[in-house]
């Protein structure tokens, strides 16, 4: 059975596309069928983050006033069998995109794919309301800070008035030495103040920007993010995964890098 | 090592948690703080009529689901509100 996530915040920049974008390479990478749709149109961006820019031919916006086939417009990921990309359109704008239509889309996705990922875009007008249209599930990021915290306390409300029926909770750039200084506010505090269901909390890795440099999902990798959205990935299939204890590694990395620097300095 | 800190300034994890508390209360709602203050106030004044209430430390609150776990999605009124005395002394 054929699942339609859509990943959404509100607040622009705590990490929509770059979940998107991981999730949905860790899906693929467990083997199953996965389409990501950017519905982002105008300000595209998913198809950077997976690095797939050069191989756009059609969008979005081409399929749904049919200008060409779906199939046409997907992009296969060669480094996973079963990926596609659906890139949105850079020089149209949102209302481009009715809610019909996006329900007609994904509809026709859902019998070739085991899960439809749709990135969609910061705010509550008509992008959000075509991203969520044909979704049945939806992916929330936040951030740890106040205004995200607002904005997806606002999105969980809208998400529940169009009788979503599971709402999950993703946490990113979670900082643990804040937290332990009281300068961050806890996990804890956050999945209390949205009282949602958590999936995943990725910590602040700097691996994540060097990752979109290289326009790799490090999805699985070995840094901490790629592990933390693994995790999220394996929930997202149904298994039971314990929390990273960050702290833990963290401290745990800062004594290897702590000894890697000292016999780095022995050395000059 | 921590006590100069603490004395120095709240911790911003509380004062962050805090504000969005109230903040998302009056989102939530779509009403103010000040007006929730005023229910607030309004609550304390007829209660106070029958008995001796912590007017200080009572608690007002809108949450999204109900409190009790009943399957209705409209958001309730949770009020907490510490009574001093069950016997009103005039």
């Amino acid at each position: 059975m054929s699942e339609v996530i859509v990943v959404t915040s509100g607040k622009g920049g705590v990490g929509k596309t770059t979940t998107t974008a991981n999730v949905g390479t860790g899906l693929a990478a467990a083997g199953k069928k996965v389409v990501l749709i950017d519905t982002d149109i105008g300000l595209r961006n998913l198809d950077v983050v997976m690095g797939l820019e050069n191989r756009i031919v059609y969008n979005l916006v081409d399929v749904v006033e049919g200008s060409c086939r779906v199939k046409q417009a997907l992009i296969r990921d060669k480094r996973y069998p079963g990926l596609y990309l659906l890139p949105s359109a850079q020089t149209r704008d949102k209302t481009s995109v009715n809610e019909s239509q996006m329900r007609k889309l994904v509809e026709q996705l859902k019998e070739q794919f085991d899960y439809v990922l749709l990135d969609c875009p910061a705010g509550i007008e008509q992008g959000f309301k075509n991203a969520i249209a044909g979704a049945d599930r939806a992916l929330v990021v936040t951030t740890p800070e106040v205004s995200a915290i607002r904005d997806a306390d606002r999105i969980i409300g809208l998400l529940e008035a169009n009788s979503f029926s599971q709402i999950d909770l993703c946490i990113n750039r979670m900082r643990y030495d804040m937290v332990k200084r009281g300068d961050m506010m806890t996990v804890e505090d956050v999945v209390d103040i949205l009282s949602v269901n958590l999936i995943g909390v990725i910590p602040d890795d700097e691996n994540v920007v060097i990752s979109t440099n290289q326009g790799e999902p490090l999805v699985g990798n070995h840094t901490q993010a790629g592990r933390a959205y693994k995790n999220i990935c394996m929930r997202i299939l149904g298994q039971e995964v314990p929390y990273l204890d960050l702290d833990r590694s963290l401290s745990f990395w800062t004594k290897v890098t702590g000894i890697f620097h000292k016999s780095q300095e022995g050395r000059a | 090592m921590r006590l100069p800190k603490l004395f120095r300034r709240r911790a911003s994890r509380e004062v962050a948690r805090d504000r969005l508390k109230i903040l998302l209360i009056s989102d939530r709602v779509n009403c103010s703080p000040e007006m929730l203050d005023m229910i607030k106030q309004d609550i304390a004044k007829v209660i106070s009529r029958y008995m001796m209430i912590d007017t200080k430390n009572m608690e007002i609150q809108i949450s999204k689901s109900s409190v009790y776990g009943i399957g209705n999605k409209n958001p309730s009124l949770y009020a907490n509100i510490p009574i001093l005395d069950l016997h009103k002394s005039n």
